[in-house]
């Protein structure tokens, strides 16, 4: 056995220009930006202050970039391949050979669901959550730590095997037996699986640690029924989660099996059963929908109900109806595949199991709607991603709706129109949502509001983009058009795919205008500063904290009487009250425990995909020593003293909140 | 401007649609391409009597509760209201219950699975890395990217894989269904009218996917498609279990081609071939077994049997 395993130069395509260039530009990049860390002397606070970091809003705010970073990447792709479709039809080959496509839309659907989506879901919880219970961090500091380096080095391994061999050539489903060693003797399956188990396991342990905070945490007086509805969708996904997220594990341990330990249990011979890895993938990647839409559903509801000056319309109902839909995403996955062959009593029984769904989610819809009735709308630009949702998703629903009745789906499945619906629910539903939740909650984890006109520039170039880039889609997929095809070579076919490329650029300029409005911000922090702690006059706690609020959230933690504590407490006078005195308030200290255990699981999984077992003993071993370290370290919290308290307060209340009225 | 963009959008895409559908799965040539159609439509008109009112009414309401338009009515504490939300819970419930009973019947109506009325005929489809190699068992020939079949006539599709997952789909004809390693599954489609269709693999398996397609011919009579297997008789290939072999390595974009003869019982030989190799059987007796038992799963892989 070689010293670097199955790892040699050949592994790195240095015959690929595309492949070569973008590895010089991230390298470039990654130089100027050690080179301005080192000349500005901030690795110190880097490190002490972000990467060790154990207060959830931190990491909430890694969590975004890293989803941000993965936006672009997950992006790039979808730019290559709408280019790609663009350029070789009527029989043209176009610019990217299969060996390199196939890898491209595999990266960008396991990109974007798995490195853009949830960590951008889990990091908007990371930082509203806690601060909506009136808590001080989450239960597990250093457990939140270690989820955001699990899913930042699932991230790296990815990211890596652009350089280091290649990536799945399976689609991002990886069914078996492509995705098996026969017929994928490649790493790029090894790249899916360690980077989606490891990724999985951070956001499996960030449910676990978020379920705990809600059921143990709250601020005294918040009942369950009293839970702002952004917590009470997070919490339904994190339910989702714990449940779900298993059974990946699961269905990814035994395809490793496969692969490394001639097991056979989703390979054709030997007794294997590759519908048995689809019904296990699937019973996950239902539920996985669902965990992105649902907290995106809630931050449209604190967004509605911020920016119409007004209590949310049925608020019970949506919890309900959150409750329906994390329920019953359960007992659906079997929609995914009504074209394997399975009886019309199944088929139907799932098809009608989806469409009901409808119903809470329709009801959802309509509650928004009256929370508009009879309110006061500001049109900001959380206001407009959430009413540019509304339109959308309602669209991308009826077409799912459609797509679940069995009849219908014998003839779309696998088609273009199935890539047109989910894009419409995962960019209209759930990045729509994040992004709404981005503008809504950025003064409160940065202290300065986003500039609007940029914001607004990107809303619609995004949701013209939209429109432009996947409608075609639906049409091509009446047409015939079957998703992953590499070339086409069909005249009727052409003006779509020239179209949907033209989309895609639209949405490109929206992703400008938003690097552009980070930057216009930034630059313009002093004008757009939040003094208040409630820029928007907020219904729920968070907005009771200054902006960013103190690492210990509350200096007292509030006592709450209504589902919308904070217009409570603003309404009654009860507001930014100097307290004469503080109790001393208990804090995790800062750990690198976290990072180090995410850099040697990163080693192991790297090593493991390379069959260099003897690194990959010792990055499991050190994985495992730092954790032992860890678990007999006492020292892991520290006190913050009275008149520190008073004094940060004090400083605060002096810097301009006084001035803010109910 | 959201609304006109909107509107534009739908508008074009209706006119194109309906000018250019031609070859998809809106422009059938099958009586069970042509119910789906028809339930895609029913299905769509139904849900649009929601969904505009959702469209209209978050235009609207967002247009006249604006903050600027003061004079509306404003009223920050009301939230609940029991008559807006039985009407916001029942009227998607009724939607969904009629949809569900269209469901419930169309998916039987539409199984498959479910045999078409009239004699059919069976043809034997076999993925392949990277092509299509349909059995005619009845004729005794086999043929590679070109299916043929007279019109009028039901076709029992008997469907398995060489190696990876694909999925056999005719789009003008109607439903798909997988194909998969050591399982037969079904499929009944008829052609309602001649005419070449395309045909190809609707999932994706591979390196070679974007080439598996294929045309499917139907003649316009029996005598026309009995002239053609003659025709595919005088060639001289058979097409034998080594041969079989030869065929089945990866290969991209291949050219129609025919054989004259085929081994008997070449299908199930395809089928049956990753159930020899299994460890654990050493004698005869429980290979029968496990043969037998296979046997009576690969007929129907997932199928679940209760209502047989």
């Amino acid at each position: 056995m070689p010293f670097l395993g199955n790892l040699t130069l050949d592994a790195i395509p240095f015959h690929e220009p595309i492949i070569m260039v973008t590895m010089a530009v991230i390298v470039f990049v990654g130089l100027v930006l050690f080179a301005l860390i080192t000349k500005y002397k901030k690795w110190g606070i880097l490190w002490r202050e972000w990467i060790t970091s154990v207060d959830h809003k931190r990491l909430g705010v890694m969590y975004i970039l890293l989803a941000l970073i993965m936006l672009f990447r997950g992006f790039s792709d979808a730019i290559m391949m709408r280019s790609q479709l663009a350029l070789a039809t009527s029989g043209a080959a176009g610019y990217l050979p299969p060996e390199h496509y196939d890898q491209i839309f595999t990266a960008h659907g396991v990109i974007m669901i798995i490195f853009m989506a949830m960590p951008f879901m889990v990091g908007l919880m990371n930082i509203v959550l806690p601060l909506q219970i009136g808590a001080r961090d989450v239960a597990f500091p250093f457990l939140n730590n270690l989820s955001f380096w699990l899913t930042a080095s699932g991230a790296i391994l990815i990211n890596l095997s652009l350089v280091f061999g290649e990536f799945a050539k399976t689609g991002w489903v990886a069914y078996p037996p492509l995705s098996e060693l026969s017929f994928s003797p490649g790493v790029g399956v090894d790249y899916y699986i360690w980077a989606l188990q490891i990724s999985g396991l951070g956001t499996l342990l960030t449910a676990v640690n978020f379920l705990v905070t809600v059921f143990k945490m709250r601020a005294p007086g918040m009942t369950l029924m009293k839970m702002p509805i952004f917590t009470w969708t997070c919490t339904w996904a994190n339910i989702l989660i714990a449940a779900s997220f298993p059974i990946l594990t699961a269905v990814l341990a035994m395809l490793t099996l496969d692969r490394y330990m001639d097991f056979h249990f989703f390979t054709n011979d030997g007794g294997g059963n590759a519908m048995m890895y689809i019904n296990l993938f699937w019973a996950w990647g239902h539920p996985e929908v669902y965990i992105l839409v649902l907290p995106a559903f809630g931050v449209f509801s604190e967004v509605i109900s911020t920016f119409t000056s007004k209590r949310l319309f049925g608020y019970k109902s949506m919890i309900y109806a959150s409750g329906a839909i994390s329920i019953l995403g359960f007992i659906v996955w079997l929609h995914h595949f009504f074209t394997m062959g399975s009886s019309a009593n199944v088929n139907a029984f799932f098809g009608v199991m989806t469409m009901v769904i409808a119903v809470p989610t329709g009801v959802k819809l309509f509650n928004w709607l009256f929370t508009i009735y009879r309110g006061r709308l500001r049109t900001t630009v959380p206001v407009l991603w959430t009413l540019g949702f509304m339109v959308t998703f309602t669209v991308g629903g009826m077409t799912g709706v459609l797509l679940a009745i069995p009849g219908a789906d014998y003839v779309l499945h696998n088609s273009l129109f199935l890539i047109a619906h989910f894009h419409n629910t995962i960019i209209g539903g759930a990045v729509f949502g994040y992004l709404a939740g981005f503008a809504f909650w950025f003064p409160k984890a940065m202290g300065f509001k986003l500039n609007e006109y940029w914001g607004k520039v990107s809303f619609w170039c995004w949701i013209v983009g939209f429109f432009v880039a996947f409608m075609p889609l639906y049409v091509l997929g009446f047409l015939g058009m079957t998703r992953r095809l590499n070339h086409t070579n069909n005249p009727d076919w052409n003006i779509w795919l020239y179209i949907a490329a033209v989309g895609a650029v639209i949405i490109m300029f929206g992703i400008i205008a938003q690097v552009i409005q980070l930057y216009v911000s930034f630059r313009d922090r002093e004008a757009l500063d939040d003094k208040t702690g409630d820029p928007w006059n907020g219904h729920t706690l968070e907005w009771a904290t200054s902006s960013p609020p103190q690492a210990y959230n509350f200096a007292v933690i509030p006592h709450v009487d209504d589902i919308d504590a904070w217009t409570d407490m603003k309404e009654k006078g009860q507001y930014y009250q100097s307290k004469a005195s503080y109790s001393p308030i208990h804090m995790p200290k800062n750990t690198s425990a976290g990072v180090f255990m995410g850099a040697t699981l990163s080693v192991f999984c790297f090593a493991m995909i390379w069959h260099i077992w003897w690194l990959a003993i010792v990055g499991l071993v050190g994985a495992i020593g730092v954790f032992i370290k860890r678990c007999y370290s006492n020292d892991v919290d520290y006190y913050v003293q009275p008149e520190e308290i008073a004094k940060t307060e004090e400083a605060y209340n002096l810097s301009g909140r006084e001035g803010v009225k109910a | 401007m959201l609304i006109r963009n909107l509107c534009n959008i739908a508008l074009a895409s209706i006119v194109l649609i309906l000018s250019g559908c031609e070859g998809g799965v809106l422009d059938p040539k099958g009586q069970v391409g042509i119910d789906e159609k028809n339930l895609i439509i029913i299905a769509t008109v139904l849900m649009l009597l929601v969904v505009i009112p959702v469209i209209v009414m978050t235009l609207y309401f967002s247009w006249k509760y604006k903050d600027t338009r003061t004079h509306e009515v404003y009223a920050p504490k009301w939230a609940h209201s029991n008559k807006i939300e039985a009407v916001v819970w029942a009227v998607p419930i009724i939607i969904v219950i009629i949809l569900g009973v269209i469901t419930w019947e169309s998916t039987h109506r539409l199984d498959p699975y479910k045999p078409l009325d009239g004699k059919h005929i069976t043809i034997e489809v076999v993925s392949l890395n990277w092509k299509w190699l349909f059995i005619y068992p009845e004729q005794g020939i086999a043929t590679v990217n070109e299916l043929v079949f007279p019109a009028n006539v039901p076709v029992e599709y008997k469907i398995t894989s060489e190696s990876t997952m694909n999925s056999f789909f005719i789009p003008q004809l109607g439903s798909q269904i997988y194909s998969m390693a050591g399982m037969e599954t079904k499929l009944h489609l008829i052609a309602n009218e001649p005419g070449t269709f395309k045909g190809f693999s609707a999932n994706y398996s591979g390196a070679g996917f974007s080439g598996m397609k294929f045309n499917a011919i139907a003649t316009p009579t029996q005598a026309d498609f009995d002239k053609w297997v003659s025709d595919v008789k005088a060639q001289k290939s058979t097409l034998t279990k080594a041969e079989y072999y030869e065929l089945a390595k990866a290969s991209e974009n291949n050219p129609v081609s025919y054989y004259g003869d085929v081994e008997e019982d070449l299908f199930h030989t395809i089928i049956m071939k990753y159930m020899a190799g299994m460890s654990g059987m050493k004698d005869m007796a429980s290979m029968k077994k496990m043969e037998h038992k296979i046997d009576k799963n690969t007929v129907q892989p997932s199928h679940i049997q209760g209502e047989e």
